[in-house]
């Protein structure tokens, strides 16, 4: 062998090294890709179930949970301009995929600024069903940039389709302690019951209220609003476009009024076809 | 300097020469992942495994690294050793991965993994280097494992989620110290074990 100081010694040493190392590394990510896979799969899930609150995910053993997702939650795949449920959906759909696919993406062209160039033309989103079947809530898919990264989450939307029930976040890259308070419980919380249009008028655009305020909303947005996160004031901006982004019409409006009960006021839920 | 022991080297890094007690080294970490018994408890396994495992590959192979790139070559061997833990994580502990977020990715730039590789492994046989890792590894633990007892417990009134002390919010009688769920609370722990430590083993405290 070379001496170990020679050139030679360190071309062989530093390639030997990281072939080695880059079929340990890969080897691993290849191998326990599908258990990842299934672990995302069920976070998913688990925070589709926390966004509706149907319960305690943390509680729910993976056979519970998927129980529930059996029994209440119903899968619809929606066109996003038209609002209408596609009848003869694939269920492999990947609508992440389909965000960066040119043949089922388009531009995003809003006053509501979610930080990226396209979105998919179709998703799925969750209709949670009561005893009866009928939808209680709808719990829809919403994502957009932060500070550092796109944040994924979940809203649910009572059968009224005014009020949030929920907001989760399930991937996101901010920063712990900041912008990653996007998880925080407590801050969650705080979204139960917000309104998204001005109460009693017509659910457009431009009487979205819901967002995120800077300190705590003054006393006639308490209804809309939430307090920012201190210390994450772009990833509290993010969570605000993107909430106004995807109840407005470019986002899941027509879809939303579609649901939306015939009368207002009338509490029945019952979604109009 | 005498030769060290299989046990000096296990054992000296708990009270004696601790990483973060006396080295002062990994405090980033130490004041992330403390909130929680059970983050600091997965973490201070990781950080524990990646030393041992990184100083005894380093070690195996330290008569063979030029000393030109010997810091690349240990990062490398740390950086895959972390990478390894992570994807791990990902697959067998999903949510306290997702709790650990970025710390186990930079347990890579922890400095008592790259010391122990610098400074023991190199000139020290492959069994005493994955010794001293552990030893390392297990001072890092006991401090974090302390501190996050204390946060989790007047912070939160709980101990790996399980609620010991009833708090006010749920109406019990305990009102949780907010601070110590903040990261300088874990300052304020490690300052009080680092004076304790030294009020028992004078010879640790710097010369003015």
């Amino acid at each position: 062998m070379p001496p170990k100081d020679s050139i030679a010694n360190t071309l062989i040493v530093s390639l030997t090294l990281c072939i080695v190392c880059s079929l340990l590394v890969s080897g691993a990510a290849v191998a326990l890709k599908p258990r990842q896979e299934k672990n995302k799969a069920l976070d998913r899930q688990k925070n589709i179930v926390a966004a509706a609150g149907l319960g305690d995910p943390k509680a729910m053993s993976t056979k519970e949970l998927e129980d529930l997702f059996q029994k209440r939650v119903k899968r619809v795949l929606v066109d996003l301009d038209s609002g209408e449920v596609v009848a003869d959906a694939d269920e492999a759909y990947d609508p992440r995929k389909a965000a960066k696919n040119d043949k089922l993406n388009e531009p995003i062209e809003s006053q509501f600024d979610i930080g990226l160039a396209k979105r998919e033309k179709q998703t799925w989103v969750y209709q949670v069903l009561d005893d009866k079947g009928q939808v209680e809530q709808v719990v829809l898919p919403i994502y957009g940039m932060g500070l550092w990264s796109t944040l994924y989450g979940y809203v649910a939307v009572g059968h009224d389709i005014r009020t949030i029930k929920g907001l989760t976040y399930y991937e996101h890259g901010e920063t712990p302690g900041l912008g990653g308070e996007v998880e925080n419980p407590s801050w969650k919380a705080k979204w139960v019951g917000k309104q998204i249009w001005e109460e009693g008028a017509p659910r457009e655009d431009e009487n979205l209220m819901v967002g995120v305020a800077k300190g705590a909303p003054i006393a006639e947005k308490a209804d809309y609003m939430v307090d920012g996160l201190s210390g994450a004031t772009i990833t509290s901006r993010g969570v605000d476009s993107m909430l106004k982004y995807w109840f407005s019409d470019d986002g899941f409006g027509p879809y939303l009024r579609s649901l939306a009960p015939k009368t207002e006021g009338a509490a029945d839920g019952s979604p109009n076809s | 300097m005498a030769a060290p022991t299989a046990k000096d080297v296990l054992l000296k890094p708990i009270f004696d020469n601790n990483p973060i007690g006396l080295q002062i080294l990994g405090i980033c970490s130490a004041l992330a992942v403390t909130t929680q018994m059970s983050t600091a408890v997965v973490m201070s396994i990781a950080v524990t495994l990646v030393t041992a495992c990184s100083s005894a590959a380093v070690s195996l192979i330290r008569h063979r690294i030029p000393s030109s790139i010997r810091i690349i070559v240990q990062m490398v061997v740390i950086a895959s050793l972390v990478i390894l833990v992570d994807q791990l994580l990902k697959a067998f502990l999903f949510d306290i991965s997702k709790q650990l977020s970025v710390f186990v990715g930079l347990i890579i730039t922890n400095c008592i993994v790259m010391g122990r590789a610098e400074g023991f492994a190199m000139k020290n046989n492959p069994r005493l280097s994955f010794l001293d890792g552990v030893g390392n590894g297990l001072g890092y633990s006991f401090i974090l494992i302390v501190v996050a007892f204390f946060r989790e417990l007047l912070g939160a009134g709980s101990l790996f989620g399980i609620k010991l002390l009833s708090t006010a919010s749920d109406g019990g009688w305990y009102v949780p110290n907010g601070l110590m769920l903040l990261a300088p609370s874990a300052f304020f722990i490690i300052g009080i074990i680092i004076w304790i430590n030294r009020t028992f083993k004078p010879d640790q405290i710097e010369k003015a």
